[in-house]
């Protein structure tokens, strides 16, 4: 993977015009997310109906390209999603993210898969993994509808 | 004044990095090492290594005068006029922590106000903050202006009979602006007030004489001065030194200790606990060559061509803002481009070899200030090239054109 592979077509484009660039109406759960270090920072807004499917999602924030790409790939794979397997989806990103070559959950298409490993060229570039996962990070602390602001400082 | 020579004194630039030929633009963040400093250490540990100022053998003594030799240099260097006024710190930030903490200690009470500037690295906030909580202090902060500079007439505004101690960076990292401190020192001592400097990037790059700035603390990195990292110098006036009250307590810094009581030593040592870094002393003394055999004339000189280059082909380049536009500036610039996040420009240079800082710059409260999350910055030290400076303006291009900005 090289750079240019890291900033293909794909994220370029999220990074540009990102999706669910915005404020969910009546959401259940939120959280914030930050990268102290960049200045990154996002907001996460969760809707989950009765049946704790995401019904919605959406964020607010500032970034660079990988930062904002992630947030929007991340917020229209999980649309529609339960509870449970958004936190699956979540787990099986940052594995891949960390130490894993490729994607074993079944709830993600091929598609969506392909999708997703755009980000993986972010394993070449240490420095620049929190941005690929501020906003997965920022997603579980929503989920688990902790009040604390999420950060991937550690 | 032939940079390619001095380049080739540079080991770094022997290896390509990422198969590329390094353009180092980070010198603000750290510079690199003359060979001779590096030689120096290896030296030092083969050949000559012992502790310093304890045992009276030979290796100890021949040591202590080696170390001993860095602090005439650089009482020299800076034109201190004794070289009692020169301590060893692990780096400028140990330097400022002294001072705020012993400072602090002696001189602060609550309501009193320490007066800084929105230029400021973190390393001279954060200590001052501390004494918020302990001593109850109030900082203030003198604002920066639309060119990214802080004048006088602002540092003027700000003093009030509660400011106790006056702290500037000599050349901020961010917009490059080089403060009026001979000026500042003045205005407070008419006021009877002490002046901190950091002088992290001033010392590298201007031509320091104590006597004439007359400030009360000077603060010295030396690993920004091509010299090892894990030393700094506190410059501090006799007078201070002798007054205030040790930093560390520890080994080397005592002159009796009894159950009952302890009697401290005499200056330097009293600010220097415990075994220092001694080899990067000693070979910080080869950065002061390296320095003055080239003269910090002609590193100015060379440094501010640079600048002016830059910040002409910078300028021409559409969507490339540079941040602050002082009058008297450093080779620093600070820079954003409309449509990339500054961390995406840096990675994207990075992949030709040109080396730029992004983020804050440990510069929040300049950041929040000027509305930015981050910039990229470029830094110029006495190795960089006009060719480095077309290399990083072609850099930009290339980004610009992976995300498609004209």
């Amino acid at each position: 993977m090289n750079l240019k592979e890291l900033y293909q077509e794909i994220i370029l484009e999220h990074g540009k015009n990102p999706k669910n660039l915005r404020k969910t109406d009546n959401f259940t759960r939120d959280a914030k997310g930050n990268n102290p270090l960049c200045g990154d920072n996002v907001h996460i807004y969760l809707k989950l109906n009765e049946n704790n499917k995401v019904e919605d999602i959406s964020f607010e924030g500032s970034g660079c390209a990988i930062t904002m790409a992630s947030a929007s790939i991340m917020t229209d794979l999980v649309k529609g999603k339960e509870e449970k397997e958004v936190k699956e989806i979540v787990t099986n990103f940052l594995d891949m993210i960390k130490e894993k070559d490729e994607l074993s959950t079944n709830l993600l298409s091929e598609d969506e898969k392909t999708k997703l490993m755009c980000l993986s060229g972010v394993k070449q570039y240490p420095m620049r993994v929190k941005c690929a996962t501020l906003s997965w990070h920022t997603l579980t602390t929503a989920m688990n509808n902790s009040q604390e602001v999420a950060s991937t400082e550690d | 004044m032939n940079i390619d020579k001095i380049k080739k004194e540079f080991p770094i630039f022997d290896n390509k990095v990422q198969n590329n030929d390094l353009v180092y633009l980070d010198s603000a963040n750290s510079s690199q090492k003359p060979r001779i400093v590096i030689d120096r250490i290896y030296d030092f540990y083969s050949k000559e290594f012992s502790n310093v100022g304890r045992s009276v053998h030979y290796l100890a003594v021949a040591a202590t005068n080696l170390y001993e030799q860095t602090r005439t240099s650089v009482q020299k260097y800076i034109n201190a006029s004794d070289k009692n006024e020169i301590v060893f710190t692990k780096g400028a930030t140990e330097a400022i922590n002294l001072v705020a903490n012993t400072f602090g200690q002696k001189y602060l009470d609550e309501g009193d106000e320490v007066l800084i500037t929105e230029l400021e690295h973190h390393s001279n906030y954060v200590p001052w903050h501390f004494l918020r909580k302990s001593k109850k202090i109030n900082i203030e902060f003198a604002e920066v202006n639309d060119q990214g500079e802080v004048t006088l007439e602002e540092i003027e505004k700000k003093i009030t009979t509660r400011t106790k101690i006056i702290c500037v960076t000599h050349l901020s990292n961010v917009t490059g602006a080089i403060l009026p401190v001979k000026e500042i020192v003045n205005l407070a001592h008419s006021k009877g007030i002490p002046v901190l400097v950091d002088g992290c990037q001033g010392a590298p790059h201007l031509k320091l004489d104590m006597q004439d700035l007359d400030c009360d603390f000077y603060a010295i990195s030396g690993h920004k001065m091509y010299g090892p990292t894990g030393i700094g110098v506190l410059y501090a006036k006799k007078k201070w030194l002798e007054e205030l009250p040790p930093y560390q307590g520890g080994g080397g810094m005592i002159r009796e200790v009894k159950k009952k009581g302890i009697s401290y030593g005499e200056l330097p040592n009293k600010y220097e606990a415990g075994t220092m870094a001694t080899a990067q002393v000693i070979a910080f003394n080869e950065s002061i060559k390296f320095l003055e055999k080239i003269g910090i004339e002609n590193i100015e000189k060379h440094e501010k061509e640079l600048l002016d280059y830059a910040v002409d082909l910078l300028r021409k380049n559409n969507s490339v803002n540079i941040v602050g536009n002082p009058k008297n500036k450093g080779g620093v610039i600070s820079f954003t481009i409309e449509g990339i996040h500054p961390h995406d420009i840096a990675t994207i240079l990075d992949e030709d070899g040109v080396a730029i800082r992004a983020g804050h710059h440990c510069c929040q409260i300049l950041h929040d200030k000027l509305g930015l999350p981050a910039t990229a910055r470029a830094s110029f030290g006495v190795y960089n090239t006009k060719d480095d400076v077309d290399q990083l303006n072609n850099s930009i291009n290339n980004c610009k054109k992976i995300f498609n900005l004209k």
